[in-house]
């Protein structure tokens, strides 16, 4: 019997208050992520439990036990309030999926501090610009990114601490950088738990948007009420699992169900922090004897690609519950999972600002392979028509995906921008900006974004921050930057330019701006195609027209062309 | 051959490698390890078309042809003894 049981009887009667009594939380009391997820599961008796396994990739393996990242969520902790760090004060964490990074986590949120954590492949200027939007005062990271916070912190004279937790003693530390060890510290046993309540900012995520830089998501401790119950209802979490969560924590799906869904429940985690090979993966379940898998559709598809006698080679028959988050999983990856692991992976469908799953296909409950499934109890989620935002009943209508506010880990603003805030509701609803068709069974069915974001192996990349990098390029004199459909990824960037004077379109050119690009925003934003062109589409006021663009590229109608400049 | 390897791994050392202390050599895995990422691999091939005057297609650049300096020049060299 699943931890749902049936989700007919579920959505009768739901009310969060499920979750606050396994918590033991009621209304106006403490309530402390980091505590939660460490403290309170000694005091369970599991101080001894395995709480992550993790390998590096030169092969190194480390695991922790709950009281161990107890006293290192303390350790950082009390190191970072001996700096002076502050409730609410904005802590960037700045790592790969190193276990520093988990275990900052915590003993950022125990001192009452905000957690920024940053996707580690981000280059100086999408670092730069989250930074200076947060008001970020530390950062942990690594001295592999060291160099990327030393180019930009001239600019950044708030950041008062770069506090690096490898750092090579043989060396000099520069302006405002800390040595930070975690295995020299001596452990702090007890420490004061900040006491945050349910509306105290925990965790700010940066999302990207169509126009204008990112956003900050800011979320509350709060949030934990539905991170929990979702965690144990949609990846079916029990005492003796052993669970691998693949996302980043840069991202919101590897602190939402990479850090606080199963450490709040007393589960074992396994991280592998290294690149993506089917051989690797395989052997990393074997290894570990996985029991519970959440990966994204990128991953899926390349393992579908790496061919089914690879599978045969490795004993996965720990496996016993997949799921999948990040970007629409086509039914062709189900089918295939339920081929070749005898189980399907269960698509989930949710948001960094919803920070918990929205919409889900559960255990027990018919899959209908590549639908995102019906909303969580609890959860009401509509598809509403464009035009009069008002839900659509018929089947199959295509509209905007939209939900009721006032779920527990819903987003509280976007940092330093209540107008944007304010332009995610219209009617009553949230808009999520998706867009899908209801089938007759209430199942959702996704169609695509409802604006230019481009999300490419489940990343969002806004089109408007990368036309800007590109034109600080040399040779750019005009950019437009639209998703084009691939295979692995679902999408890619690929960018039109137009060049200045004198400089030529060739092979050379092309590296140097992708290779510009990746060093100055990320890998994912860098352009996978460049197109040159003498001219981009634009309306007669001037603006770039990207949807016929886009349009050409997914093989699309152009649509209305009337507002379209003379040639 | 000496030189195609040294002039690749430059490559990879120059534009990948970010923390120096790292020890990136002709055998070091680079995809599987994390030196290169997936989406970067793009940037990769297209070093070695151009450099190599070569066309890879895409189903043949996999992480595990990309996975070190030794598979790479492995992969160049069979595009090159075609033409």
């Amino acid at each position: 019997m699943s931890n749902i049981g049936s989700y007919d009887e579920r959505i009768k009667n739901f009310d969060w208050s499920i979750s606050e009594k396994e918590l033991d939380y009621k209304k106006g009391d403490i309530i402390n992520i980091g505590w939660y997820c460490s403290d309170r599961i000694c005091e369970q008796g599991k101080s001894g439990k395995i709480a992550l396994y993790h390998e590096g990739f030169t092969g190194e393996e480390r695991k922790y036990t709950f009281n161990d990242i107890r006293l290192a969520g303390n350790t950082i902790g009390t190191f970072l309030r001996n700096l002076g760090i502050k409730e609410q004060d904005r802590v960037c964490l700045f790592m790969d999926k190193i276990p520093e990074l988990y275990l900052s986590f915590l003993g950022v949120l125990k001192i009452g501090a905000i957690v920024q954590p940053l996707f580690s492949a981000f280059g100086d200027e999408s670092l730069y610009v989250r930074l200076e939007n947060a008001g970020t005062r530390a950062i942990i990271t690594q001295k592999k990114h060291a160099g990327k916070v030393r180019k930009i912190i001239d600019k950044l004279p708030g950041l008062e601490f770069i506090i690096i937790v490898d750092h090579n003693v043989a060396k000099p530390l520069q302006e405002r950088e800390i040595s930070f060890n975690l295995a020299r510290e001596k452990p702090v046993e007890h420490m004061e738990i900040f006491p945050t309540r349910a509306d105290s900012p925990s965790v700010l995520h940066y999302t990207s948007g169509t126009t204008g830089q990112p956003k900050g998501v800011r979320h509350v401790h709060y949030s934990l009420i539905s991170q929990y119950l979702t965690t144990k209802w949609i990846l079916d979490l029990r005492d003796d699992d052993i669970y691998w969560c693949t996302a980043d924590p840069g991202w919101v799906t590897g602190t939402s169900y990479g850090i606080i869904g199963p450490w709040s429940l007393g589960i074992t985690q396994c991280v592998l922090d290294k690149g993506f090979s089917a051989e690797s993966w395989y052997k990393f379940i074997e290894k570990y004897r996985i029991t519970m898998w959440y990966s994204a559709p990128t991953a899926i598809r390349s393992l579908m690609k790496a061919g089914d006698e690879l599978v045969k080679k490795y004993d996965l028959s720990s496996l016993r519950h997949l799921a999948s988050v990040g970007e629409p999983l086509n039914a062709e990856a189900v089918i295939w999972s339920e081929k070749v692991f005898g189980l399907p992976f269960l698509d989930t469908y949710w948001q960094t600002e919803t920070g918990c799953m929205m919409i889900s296909n559960y255990p027990g409950m018919k899959v209908k392979p590549g639908s995102m499934g019906k909303p969580f109890p609890g959860i009401k989620g509509v598809v509403l028509d464009p035009n009069t935002h008002k839900p659509i009943e018929d089947p199959g209508r295509v509209g905007l995906i939209a939900f009721k506010p006032g779920w527990p880990s819903m987003m509280t603003t976007y940092w330093n921008n209540e107008e944007k805030y304010r332009e995610k509701f219209s009617n009553g609803w949230y808009l999520a900006g998706d867009r899908a068709s209801l089938d007759s069974e209430g199942y959702f069915w996704f169609v695509g974004r409802d604006d230019d974001v481009i999300n490419t192996g489940g990343h969002l990349v806004s089109p408007f921050e990368v036309e800007s990098a590109l034109i600080e390029h040399e040779a750019v004199a005009e950019s437009a930057v639209v998703s084009k459909p691939d295979e692995l990824n679902m999408e890619v960037v690929k960018a039109f330019i137009t060049l200045k004077p004198g400089y030529e379109a060739s092979d050379d050119l092309e590296l140097s701006i992708m290779n510009f690009i990746r060093k100055k925003l990320s890998p994912l934003a860098m352009p996978q195609e460049i197109e040159y062109v003498d001219s981009l589409p634009k309306t007669r006021s001037g603006k770039i027209m990207r949807r016929i663009l886009h349009a050409k590229e997914w093989g699309e109608d152009i649509g209305d062309t009337s507002t379209l400049e003379d040639d | 051959m000496e030189d195609m390897k040294d002039l690749v791994l430059n490559y990879v050392i120059n534009e990948y490698q970010e923390d120096e202390d790292d020890e990136i050599t002709y055998d070091t895995p680079l995809i599987s390890s994390g030196f290169v990422d997936s989406f970067s691999m793009v940037s990769l091939k297209v070093f070695l078309e151009k450099k190599f005057n070569i066309s890879i297609p895409d189903e043949e650049a996999t992480p595990e042809a990309f996975d070190s300096v030794n598979k790479i020049v492995d992969l160049v060299n069979g595009y090159l003894e075609k033409k």
